[in-house]
């Protein structure tokens, strides 16, 4: 409860009340939703009792929208409306997908991500996992009887700014409230650490259908440390099937596919891969199109070969990680496999011989991830008992920097850093009277701004005319603890200031969210958008009355300007709640949370003041780590 | 917990270069625990950004404090030492020569895709850092030589950026 929550951490006003929180994997290829019951992490199945949802999206003709199996056994006849691997696309453009050849959608290019032509209308790839996780949330309210809380969602650890935001977009579209974006290995281990009570350095190697992350954590006494990770977000089992389904084509001489014969081979090569799992030799049959007859037989040894390269290609990421980590293969304890690619036999030898062990495969790897987001969603919604109180530290996967002269990089913050983290630059003009300067901010690893993936690009106005190196124009990078960055600049000599506060160019406008959100509640009669209303009202009341409350408590902490700028922004959110602009509101409450903030900080600061009153450094025992 | 208190006061240490490293990560982990975003996962909006802002305080006090050359670097400007390290680059001739001789062996390895010497040589380095570091604390916390001790953490830094290339340089050929 905002402000008495500061004054009494830890404490939840109603602590037994069991509140419904889920997990959810939102995969390339699968998607799974879990929860806590009765203290056990559970995947929700469907009434057919099956845990995975293919991530497969198909739009019919008459409006209706169908998710998972039921799609995905109509992809082969309905490529262009039916979407797979839809996570390929959140918050890309074009040219960054790889093999837009060999898709069968119609692709158009739109500003910051690329969106997809089908009967219903042109979606973008946000609209098109809403649609997967919308059919989560009714499966999980249907199971668990009731609204959600919120939920924890899992993204690739090297999943960018815009591929998060785009994440976090899909869940608002979906009409769930997310508790956190969770990095899929951490999340795996979170799955293993409690349910192993595991302590030391662990390296998660997480090969999903269409990414591949490594992250390496250290794991003490509650607390999940991310010290590195790296991967390649374009990497992952779908390719393992693009190489089969490459052999097929040049084994039996097939001249180049329709989209449909392209589709129905894929799936071909998927089951073979799978087959190679646990066979010596996998049977591939299929008839095409034309009439034409596919017989052929994949050897594991032949399968091997054509995906070797496939594999060395996750071991290099795997080096550069432990290398930012400052650690060898054999100070790693264990290795947690993640994704059903890691069921690939040799896969597991490759790991096995990186990190010279056998790699850990007791929990299923396709559920791993859900089971430990449902766990996470579990504290975080505060169904917290004595004991299981830990803290999750993560680190932001890539730099974050500026454009400067010549078209290069300056990092601002550098990757494998522990979120939240701000870090702030200065610049200045190098115009007599300048009064503009433009701000490119970018993310990567590279010198050039060019082979840099391009955030977001704005200008800060306002500068006062001065000779030039005058100003002193003030970059402030802010990245939460979910990733998501902000940038604000400020000019800060002779008392001007000016800031901007941008989102990246590859997320969606509020605008564009809630185009959506009135496009689906036409469609769909679904009620999101009231209910976002709604919700921002509920939470302007719990803000106002918890102010009142810390202003009653604790109103010596302010000075009588301050109290007056306060009161002011209170009766000014009083008003706007009686409206129906839910942008009005969360701005009155952006004001009166900005109004607050140092009262906040000082009231927090009493309370912390309070809490380790009397502890000293001696006092502080450090077990096993000495 | 004062949100304006230096890095050292923030996790109550003492003011010095060999800091415990086991109490430091307790002291992290303890305030992370207080102030981290997760704590406030279904606060207002106002609350979840101050817990941000502190969180982003402690991250930052920490990574100060952590690694040697930041915690030197930290000390250095809290004892009014800067290092300066743009308007002072003088540096005796002997160490630039010593440097250069470095850069061309890293420079030499990359170009031959001699991934065995590079690795060589990053722990060559690592050994020699280590051996000044351990010379740095003792300028700070026996001697108080703060004069010295901002010469040497000059050197580290230069040596601290080579290692930096050498590992990019590794990068860069496991790459291709």
């Amino acid at each position: 409860m905002a402000l008495l929550q500061i004054a009494e951490p830890g404490q939840s006003e109603l602590p037994h009340e069991h509140k419904l929180a889920v997990g959810i994997d939102l995969g390339t290829t699968n998607s799974l939703v879990a929860t806590v019951r009765s203290g056990m992490a559970v995947v929700l199945n469907d009434e057919d009792g099956r845990a995975l949802l293919p991530s497969v999206v198909r739009y019919l003709p008459e409006g209706e929208v169908v998710v998972g199996i039921e799609a995905q056994a109509q992809q082969a006849l309905d490529p262009k409306n039916t979407i797979v691997s839809v996570k390929r696309f959140m918050g890309r453009g074009l040219e960054d997908i790889g093999h837009v050849e060999s898709a069968p959608y119609d692709f158009q290019v739109a500003p910051g991500m690329v969106r997809l032509k089908t009967r219903a209308g042109v979606k973008s790839p946000v609209e098109v996992s809403a649609d997967i996780l919308k059919v989560l949330r009714a499966r999980a309210e249907a199971a668990l009887g009731g609204e959600l809380v919120g939920a924890v969602i899992t993204v690739p650890a090297y999943f960018d700014d815009a591929q998060r935001q785009a994440t976090k977009d899909a869940a608002r579209l979906a009409g769930l409230n997310v508790l956190r974006l969770l990095n899929e290995p951490t999340a795996a281990a979170i799955a293993y650490g409690l349910d192993n009570a595991s302590e030391g350095i662990y390296a998660v190697y997480d090969l999903g259908g269409g990414t591949f992350d490594i992250s390496i954590l250290r794991l003490s006494k509650g607390v999940f440390e991310v010290m590195a990770t790296g991967g390649d977000s374009a990497l992952g089992g779908d390719d393992f099937d693009q190489r089969i389904l490459c052999w097929i084509s040049e084994t039996a001489k097939l001249a180049p596919l329709a989209p449909k014969d392209n589709r129905l081979l894929l799936t071909k090569a998927r089951e073979a891969k799978e087959y190679l799992t646990s066979h010596m030799e996998a049977p591939i049959t299929a008839k095409l199109t034309s009439g034409e007859l596919v017989d052929l037989k994949l050897t594991a040894e032949t399968f091997n070969d054509i995906t070797q390269t496939l594999v060395a290609k996750t071991l290099q990421p795997c080096k550069k990680a432990l290398r930012d980590a400052g650690l060898r293969p054999t100070d790693v304890k264990g290795v947690v496999m993640v994704g059903g690619a890691t069921r690939i036999p040799a896969i597991q030898k490759a790991v096995g011989e990186f990190f010279r062990q056998e790699p850990l495969t007791n929990l299923d790897p396709d559920k791993v991830v859900a089971l430990g987001a449902a766990t996470q969603a579990n504290l975080l919604a505060g169904n917290r008992n004595a004991g299981d109180d830990w803290l999750l530290l993560d680190v932001i996967p890539l730099s974050l920097g500026l454009e400067t002269m010549g078209g290069l990089t300056e990092k601002v913050i550098t990757r494998n850093s522990t979120i939240p983290v701000a870090r702030a630059q200065e610049f200045t003009t190098f115009k007599d009277g300048q009064t503009a300067m433009a701000i490119h901010v970018v993310q990567g690893e590279r010198e050039l701004v060019s082979d840099c993936r391009s955030l977001a690009r704005f200008e800060l106005r306002g500068i006062p005319p001065m000779v030039a190196g005058a100003p002193r124009i003030r970059v402030t990078f802010q990245v939460d603890a979910d990733g998501l960055l902000s940038v604000t600049a400020r000019e800060q000599t002779s008392g001007v200031e000016a800031s901007v506060a941008v989102k990246p160019s590859y997320g969606l406008t509020d605008d564009e969210i809630t185009g959506m959100l009135q496009a689906s509640l036409d469609n769909a009669k679904d009620d999101a958008f009231r209910r976002a209303l709604q919700e921002a009202r509920v939470e302007a009341d719990r803000l106002l009355e918890a102010t009142e409350a810390a202003l009653k408590e604790d109103a010596q902490l302010l000075d009588a300007s301050e109290r007056a700028r306060v009161d002011v922004a209170l009766e000014k959110l009083r008003t706007l709640i009686q409206g129906d602009d839910r942008h009005a509101i969360n701005h009155g409450m952006d004001l009166l949370a900005l109004e607050t903030n140092e009262f906040a900080a000082r009231r927090m600061d009493k309370s912390i003041k309070r809490a380790l009153a009397g502890k000293r450094v001696d006092d502080v025992k450090i077990g096993e780590e000495e | 917990m004062d949100f304006n208190a230096d890095h050292f006061t923030l996790f109550g240490l003492p003011r010095v270069f060999n800091v415990d490293q086991g109490i430091l990560d307790v002291r992290f982990r303890e305030a992370q625990a207080q102030v981290h975003p997760d704590k406030f996962a279904d606060a207002s909006d106002a609350d979840r950004r101050l817990s941000m802002q502190w969180a982003t305080r402690v991250n930052e006090a920490y990574q100060s404090l952590k690694k040697p050359l930041p915690r030197a670097q930290y000390l250095l400007h809290l004892a009014g030492h800067d290092v300066g390290a743009e308007n002072n680059t003088a540096m005796p001739v002997d160490f630039l020569m010593e440097q250069m001789e470095w850069r061309e062996a890293v420079q030499e390895a990359r170009q031959a895709g001699q991934v065995d010497e590079l690795e060589d040589l990053h722990f060559r380095l690592r050994d020699q850092i280590a051996e000044r570091y351990a010379e740095l604390g003792a300028l700070f916390d026996q001697q108080a030589d703060y004069s010295a001790a901002a010469d040497l953490t000059r050197r580290l830094m230069f040596l601290e950026k080579l290692q930096h290339d050498i590992d990019e340089a590794l990068v860069a050929l496991e790459d291709q």
